[in-house]
């Protein structure tokens, strides 16, 4: 399971607040704390400081780099701090995000033709929000050759069914397992992902529903996660969902992680 | 006989049908709407305010209470003939900016307003700032309220804002914000004229807007 790490957005309060104090130290700290807890990627969101977005990506992107070996996921939905993003990370990044919306997908796709990044792409076009499997094939049915034709190939996207709050949609996180199981069976080599905790919004101990909701998605073959590495119990239950479903040879990776103390009982 | 608290109690309970036949039998027996309205199902409300902010009552619960409140004050609005003695205390327009599907805070924020004595009209999600000029235009309200849980989305607060100017329509009206990402700073920039970190807050700074 790819584990984007979801800490450094700047929707979180301490976040913002370390971002408008230019606290490099503190920010470094919560990149190498993921990275070591074992997100394979770091997320980075900005996106509350609107005009001077792009020079704070800048900055952002610099200082997490050199503070972590793994790759960072570009996440904003501004085009000139996408740009700018892509154009300061050293390696290949992952961005977050392109959708089937026209002015998004118009504005973002030349970037991704450009810079060849990984893609986290939405299945949301200009008919709103998903609400069933079916809405959320057809949009994939157009982002996948649309984005393959930019010369992104299948194996670097990552399609993001969205997930609604289970609290107000009993059936959001069956949608999210149907999606996945459609999509893996019809494009076997491109990934799923999605923001896990979004599931648990307005309900108590979120962190409980998130584990289970994990190791649905882990079985159902999503293979990727934006999600707090930080959780030791998630990230023990998804090594051994992982092993679970068949996906983890032998065993092997769970028995590494749980050598390495990344599988945790209590 | 069925009591002010009984009812109450109902809204807290997220119960619907016990909420209808209360609400009935108050009337029936000669209670006012008045009192129905702020002894019964307001009173029960308030309640669920308080207990989500305390973390002691979650989303699904708010809405239960939610649907039972609109349908005892429906109920309350049709039977009486005196609906006109509920004062209202202001109007406001209230949506979930462009390209924004959340709305369980902006509708918790709609239903304390309603709660709280406000006229609110709801325009839902995804509300393009077109439709917020046309509902100010229709509706001509004290204050605009919109909501974004989303950082990619709380850029188009400013849009809606600045087409409003565009609109001309900027000072006819007091605009307030919130949302997870959103902050005062942010409301500040945006040249709002106020910012509510939660659906009881967002009562506060409404009466104040008024007061001013």
């Amino acid at each position: 399971m790819l584990i984007v790490g979801e800490l450094i957005n700047s929707s979180r309060k301490s976040i913002a607040q370390a971002l408008e104090a230019r606290d490099e130290a503190y920010l470094k700290d919560l990149a190498k704390k993921q990275a070591e807890a074992g997100a394979h990627i770091i997320d980075i969101n900005c996106a509350i400081f609107m005009e001077k977005e792009p020079e704070v990506m800048e900055w952002l992107v610099g200082i997490i780099q050199e503070a972590v070996d793994v790759p960072l996921c570009i996440d904003t939905p501004n085009v000139a701090a996408m740009e700018v993003g892509l154009s300061r990370h050293k390696g290949r990044a992952m961005i977050n995000s392109i959708s089937a919306e026209k002015k998004r997908w118009e504005e973002m796709l030349p970037l991704v033709s450009k810079y060849k990044p990984m893609v986290i792409a939405l299945c949301i076009d200009d008919a709103g929000m998903p609400n069933s499997v079916e809405d959320r094939l057809r949009v994939a049915d157009k982002l996948i050759p649309g984005l393959v034709e930019a010369g992104i190939s299948e194996e670097d996207i990552y399609l993001d069914p969205l997930i609604k709050p289970l609290g107000v949609s009993g059936t959001a996180a069956v949608e999210v397992l149907e999606t996945t199981r459609a999509l893996r069976e019809k494009y076997p080599k491109v990934h799923v992902i999605s923001g896990l905790s979004n599931v648990s919004h307005g309900l108590p101990v979120r962190k409980v529903l998130n584990r289970a909701f994990a190791v649905m998605c882990a079985e159902a073959g999503m293979d990727a996660l934006i999600a707090d590495p930080l959780d030791r119990h998630l990230m023990s239950l998804v090594f051994a969902a992982e092993a679970l479903a068949g996906r983890d040879k032998h065993c092997l990776n769970y028995i590494k992680a749980s050598r390495a103390g990344k599988v945790v009982a209590e | 006989m069925a009591s002010l608290e009984e009812l109450a109690q109902a809204v807290l309970d997220g119960d619907e049908t016990q909420v209808v036949e209360l609400t009935k039998s108050l009337l029936t027996s000669g209670v006012s709407p008045k009192d129905v309205i702020d002894k019964g199902l307001m009173a029960g409300i308030d309640k669920v305010g308080e207990l989500f902010k305390n973390n002691e009552m979650f989303v699904p619960e708010v809405l239960l209470s939610a649907a039972a409140l609109k349908a005892g004050m429906e109920l309350v609005l049709k039977e009486s003939q005196q609906g006109a003695e509920v004062t209202t205390k202001g109007t406001v327009v209230m949506g979930t900016v462009e390209g924004d599907l959340h709305d369980i805070g902006k509708n918790l924020v709609c239903m304390m307003l309603e709660s709280n004595g406000f006229k609110v009209y709801d325009l839902g999600v995804d509300v393009k700032p077109d439709k917020f000029i046309e509902a100010v235009k229709q509706y001509q309200p004290d204050i605009v309220g919109m909501s974004a849980l989303l950082t990619t989305t709380m850029v188009n607060m400013k849009t809606t804002i600045d087409a409003l100017a565009a609109a001309g329509l900027r000072d006819k009206v007091k605009i307030l914000v919130g949302g997870a990402p959103v902050n005062q700073k942010f409301a500040d920039e945006i040249g709002a004229d106020g910012y509510a970190p939660d659906a009881a807050a967002a009562v506060e700074v409404c009466r104040k807007c008024l007061a001013g």
